[in-house]
């Protein structure tokens, strides 16, 4: 089973890490990364650019609107995700438990969909 | 699937046993015999197949071999002198011989070491697949919709855990072989699952295998014809494959077993299925893969849906339940019994399953739950159970398929 781990950050969250904690999350990512790709469960991973630079596109009427920021006035944002093949869901529990992020704010844990189906 | 693809395929559980009797070093030998497969792809097609293709793979993953060891055993030496110790002159070996390699079929061994229990079920498919089966990582890699880096870190994994946990190629002993057998029949079914269940048009790659667990478990049962349930996988896959054809619509949509067109169902891989396990179960020691292997019979034997031999069935799960402590079977058990008897006394079956930790969140069993009430003409239960049903799948066809069934009761 895929599963999208989804980390959760905000502006003062962020803001209220010393340098070293900061060069802790980092490494702790490179860290999990790197066990993640070794272990071959990896599907992909990245880091998102802080919501300052988000555009938020939406079509009505064929008339496209394009505006500055995040789609939901939340406090949170998404700061990054790892795609990762887990035996199940606890699996993938663990591995968000171990991201700083967890620790600063959350990270959400959500089964990825697949086009594989039994029929009833 | 060609021609010399399939040969191919064939030869490589021997060309790997053939290496691994004569060098060791399974890990090696593995990666050594997947460059000669990928040589004999590039240049058979051209220069046409050789005269003993076995021979021909044998030499060339031998010689491959030889240099991933030469260079292995330089890199140790560069360690070893560096903490000042001598190098030990370990490499001496001549090339195994091409044309008799001992007549021998090391297939078993190979599986068990592939589903060793030091490694993960992901792992355990990827590598049978590969060493195995002969297929490439790339091919791998697509029917389960990952990069191939990620694939092939799967395979070396699985390959060091094998080496970590010590162990080495032989069959494993007498008292592990019975639960040893049972997870390579497992790891056979699971790669039948992912292709069968895999919904036709969005990814071809692993409806490719089915084809393949099956060829696989005939292999099996050619090197073990009086195990029970090797036959009675082997006629579960061919029962359940024979539907294959009227499982979905044109579109990828999921056809329900009773409304599904028979006259697509494929008659030789059902007469062959019901042969294997009428035989198995009445000679040998009975096991889950028969019982599930006959429930399919029962199915592929019904000219129409309402031609069915419920009660059959039922019984059948009741065998089933006595042998496997399994909530799913409980639930496939709940339908029969509500088609055989009503669904009242179906849908009392699914009470102990709702203090049961395994199934609860299980969209299977909101499904299921659905389907009865809908029988006995509560629709609006069946409706809010098939909407939470399809909010709990993660499987888009089946959440379009109670979507709908959940659309048509509004």
């Amino acid at each position: 089973m895929k599963y999208m781990l989804l980390i959760y950050s905000n502006a003062e969250s962020w803001a209220g890490l010393s340098a070293e904690q900061r060069e802790g999350l980092a490494r702790s990512h490179e860290e999990l990364a790197k066990e993640l790709t070794e272990q071959g469960m990896l599907v992909s991973s990245a880091g998102l650019a802080d919501p300052i630079t988000t555009r938020t596109v939406s079509v009505r009427d064929d008339a496209r609107t394009t505006t500055d920021g995040p789609y939901a006035e939340a406090k949170e944002h998404l700061a990054g995700f790892y795609l990762v093949e887990c035996d199940n869901i606890d699996q993938a529990i663990d591995y968000a438990a171990r991201m700083p992020d967890a620790k600063y704010l959350a990270v959400e844990v959500r089964p990825v969909m697949d086009s594989s189906g039994l029929e009833m | 699937m060609s021609d010399f693809e399939l040969l191919l395929r064939e030869e490589t559980p021997q060309v790997l046993s053939a290496l691994v009797r004569h060098y060791g070093h399974f890990d090696l030998a593995e990666e050594a015999v997947q460059e000669a497969l990928l040589a004999a792809a590039q240049q058979w097609p051209t220069e046409g197949v050789p005269d003993n293709p076995r021979g021909w793979l044998i030499r060339v993953g031998s010689r491959r071999l030889t240099d991933l060891l030469r260079s292995e055993s330089a890199r140790r030496r560069r360690e070893e002198n560096a903490a000042n110790l001598a190098a030990p002159e370990e490499f001496v070996a001549s090339a195994p011989d091409v044309d008799d390699p001992g007549g021998r079929d090391d297939t078993l061994t190979l599986l068990f070491l592939c589903c060793h229990p030091a490694v993960s079920a992901a792992s355990q498919i990827a590598l049978t697949l590969r060493a195995v089966g002969g297929l490439t990582t790339a091919q791998i890699a697509a029917a389960f919709l990952v990069p191939e880096a990620t694939m092939a870190q799967r395979i070396s994994r699985a390959k060091r855990s094998i080496k970590q946990a010590g162990s080495t190629f032989e069959m494993p002993p007498e008292a592990e072989r019975d639960a040893r057998m049972g997870a390579v029949l497992h790891v056979l079914y699971l790669i039948f699952n992912e292709g069968y269940t895999a919904s036709s048009g969005t990814s071809l790659h692993s409806a490719e295998l089915t084809t393949e667990a099956i060829r696989l478990v005939r292999g099996v049962r050619r090197l073990l014809p009086d195990d029970g349930e090797v036959a009675g996988l082997l006629a579960l896959m061919l029962l359940t494959d024979a539907r294959r054809p009227a499982r979905t619509d044109p579109d990828g949509g999921l056809v329900p077993l009773a409304e599904q067109d028979r006259s697509k169902w494929n008659k030789d891989a059902i007469v062959e299925g019901e042969a294997l396990v009428t035989d198995a179960l009445s000679r040998t020691q009975l096991g889950p893969y028969q019982v599930q292997a006959a429930i399919a019979a029962v199915h592929g034997t019904a000219e129409r849906a309402e031609d069915t031999d419920w009660p059959q069935i039922v019984a059948l799960y009741q065998v089933l339940e006595q042998l496997s402590d399994n909530p799913m079977v409980t639930l496939n058990h709940a339908v029969a019994v509500a088609m055989a008897t009503g669904p009242k006394e179906g849908l009392a079956l699914l009470e102990p399953l709702e203090s049961d930790q395994r199934i609860t969140e299980h969209h299977r069993l909101e499904a299921v739950r659905a389907h009865l009430l809908e029988m006995s003409g509560d629709l609006d239960g069946a409706r809010a159970s098939y909407l939470q049903a399809a909010r709990r799948t993660t499987s888009i066809p089946e959440r379009n398929y109670l979507q709908s069934k959940a659309d048509r009761l509004s």
